[in-house]
């Protein structure tokens, strides 16, 4: 095995990490402040994708196209809070599935209404289409690196919001207790509207950016909103440090497990075997890692000290 | 009172619903045969998260694993030539059984919104295992060649005979689920449900009561996942998707959770629904969504709650 190859393999999997980190933090931060599971998130993550991969064709700016993502997915997000999830916050888990997974229905199907059945072309702006070499001999597609980067970057600003200013405070208090923070004289209804939006946001630059990678299609959403689940449970809920770790943990793991199991295999097994074998193992990987998580430590690796 | 009324109605069902092979006949319309064993096995299948959800308040997210379990179960013995029914329906039960004492081992030492999310992840597992099995089709999936054998006993070649088959299952799942509940297991199980540490200090092993009754729900679903594959002669990933997980759990709230009889409703409410709808347009899930979030908005005793009253449905 090439260290290369593998180094090319493990950015991959930091970059597959990142944008699972920006649909886990949502997820996190909505169910450590609100309470609410909500499994609509990634219908917000394909309204990303979609509207930035046809703003962006149709316009030729990508500019454009990210910030009208943005706004579509705010506005969905806020709209659906108001309408739906008002009501859901004080029902039960069980309530809060049911009623999101309509929403998922719902959107899944509009978007075949508006953009057709078949998969939307996301293309790559100009800027990033090259090759950057990190290593001397060892390319590697710009975009991936952007994605890389900019994931990071949100993530910081996302803990500076968090941890340093006057509304991640409330954001904060707000998950300790809400009952108390509402009697302090904060608006919660406020609060509560603007991290969902917040959260809408970074799924939606998560689609945004995924849509040249993998398809964009009707349902594409979910599945990552199952890998953003796996990751906020081995994370531990509530925790967005949990969720950065998790995140590139399993970005990681599922990348080079895809890459390297069938080969690794081989070297023990008949190649016939690992040609079987190998992809069925890797498309498990990540959840016996979840399940080897949770057999130690059930509250995940950062258990939120609040719950 | 309510308990004759309950009585009854299960009678009255029962009879309605063994009308249907008759009459579909003598209307030329065998769709509604088809139409109707489908129901009648989602329906076992609701009925065996029902008993888990319902009465012992597990989330499962995940139920449309066993279903592709017992499903696969009939494929893959059947891929390689073994017809025999009463191996099929084994296999099923055992397969899923484990497949339910694994997950279930690993899910329950977890509570709440981490259960649900487990249980979902693990069945999403299960999927892609399915996904990548390109032995057996991979995403195609793969036909069977031809039904469970049960010699000159029964022949499940016959539509009929099948839907008999599946509805005396389900009237044996559905009283065996009675008794169950009824019965000191049950008890516990429902004690677990309203204060699971309570129990526990009482000196009930919690963990090992709510893992059994786990375990027989994935075997029962299991069943239906075997009854499925006799239906349809076609297995594929799509059966274990997570959003038939979705669909049976919305059977269960749609019926009235926590009463068994209710899942047999939401089932039949659920799949001629969906029937009207896709008759209408082609985009029904725009239509049902919306449904579903007014249902558990609004209507959360389910249609059982309705027909039953408040008494009966106030006891799950």
């Amino acid at each position: 095995m090439q260290p290369l190859l593998v180094l090319e393999q493990g950015l991959n999997g930091v970059q597959f990490g990142v944008m699972l980190f920006l649909m886990a933090a949502g997820l996190t931060l909505v169910f450590g402040i609100m309470n609410l599971i909500n499994l609509a998130h990634g219908s917000l993550y394909m309204i990303g994708a979609y509207v930035c991969a046809y703003v962006f064709q149709a316009s030729g700016s990508f500019l454009l196209g990210i910030g009208s993502a943005l706004a579509a997915a705010i506005l969905v997000g806020i709209v659906i809070e108001v309408v739906v999830f008002r009501a859901l916050y004080t029902r039960e888990h069980l309530d809060q599935v049911l009623a999101t997974f309509g929403l998922i229905l719902f959107f899944d199907e509009m978007v075949r209404i508006i953009w057709g059945p078949t998969a939307l072309y996301a293309s790559i702006p100009g800027f990033l289409s090259g090759q950057v070499e990190i290593l001397p001999g060892a390319p590697f597609p710009s975009y991936r690196l952007a994605i890389i980067v900019v994931g990071l970057l949100l993530a910081l600003l996302l803990y500076l919001l968090v941890a340093k200013t006057r509304l991640g405070m409330l954001i904060r208090a707000g998950a300790a207790n809400r009952v108390i923070v509402g009697a302090l004289g904060v608006n919660v209804t406020l609060l509560y509207t603007f991290v969902f939006a917040l959260g809408a946001a970074l799924a939606a630059f998560s689609g945004l950016m995924a849509g040249p990678i993998f398809t964009v299609e009707s349902g594409m959403g979910e599945n990552v909103l199952i890998l953003a689940f796996v990751v906020i449970v081995i994370g531990g809920i509530g925790s967005i440090r949990g969720a950065f770790v998790a995140s590139l943990l399993v970005g990681i793991v599922d990348t080079m497990g895809r890459a390297f199991l069938r080969p690794l295999l081989a070297t023990v097994m008949a190649p016939a075997a690992a040609d079987n074998a190998g992809p069925a193992l890797a498309s498990m990987l990540i959840y016996i890692l979840m399940a080897t998580v949770l057999f130690f430590r059930p509250q995940g690796l950062f258990p939120s000290r609040v719950r | 009172m309510g308990l004759k009324r309950g009585a009854l109605t299960v009678a009255l069902g029962t009879l309605a619903l063994a009308a249907v092979p008759p009459l579909s006949a003598a209307f030329g319309q065998p769709f509604y045969l088809d139409l109707f064993t489908r129901i009648l096995i989602f329906a076992i299948a609701a009925l065996s998260l029902d008993l888990i959800l319902g009465y012992g308040g597990m989330v499962s997210f995940g139920h449309a694993a066993y279903l592709g379990i017992g499903a696969y179960s009939v494929g893959i013995l059947s891929h390689y030539g073994i017809t025999d029914g009463p191996l099929h329906f084994a296999v099923a039960v055992a397969a899923s059984t484990l497949a339910a004492l694994a997950i279930g081992a690993v899910s329950l030492r977890t509570s709440g919104v981490y259960f649900i999310m487990i249980t979902l992840a693990f069945s999403q597992m299960i999927y892609f295992l399915g996904v990548s099995l390109n032995v057996y089709g991979g995403d195609d999936g793969m036909n069977i060649p031809a039904h469970s054998e049960f010699g000159s006993v029964l022949d499940l070649d016959n539509a009929s005979a099948l839907y008999y088959v599946v509805l005396a299952i389900l009237l044996l799942f559905f009283f065996a689920g009675r008794r169950l509940v009824a019965s000191r297991f049950g008890m516990v199980i429902r004690g677990v449900k309203s204060n699971g540490r309570r129990m526990h200090a009482i000196g009930f092993p919690t963990f090992r009561y709510r893992l059994a009754a786990f375990v027989i729900s994935g075997a029962m679903c299991g069943v239906a996942g075997a009854l499925l594959a006799n239906l349809t002669l076609f297995v594929s990933p799509s059966i274990m998707h997570w959003t038939r997980s979705g669909e049976v759990m919305m059977m269960v709230i749609l019926g009235g959770m926590g009463s068994l009889f209710g899942p047999v409703l939401g089932s039949v409410a659920y799949l001629v629904l969906e029937q009207l709808l896709s008759g209408f347009t082609s985009h029904w899930q725009a239509i049902l969504g919306p449904i579903l979030v007014l249902v558990v908005l609004f209507a959360k005793r389910g249609i059982f709650g309705i027909f039953a009253g408040a008494e009966e449905a106030g006891r799950g």
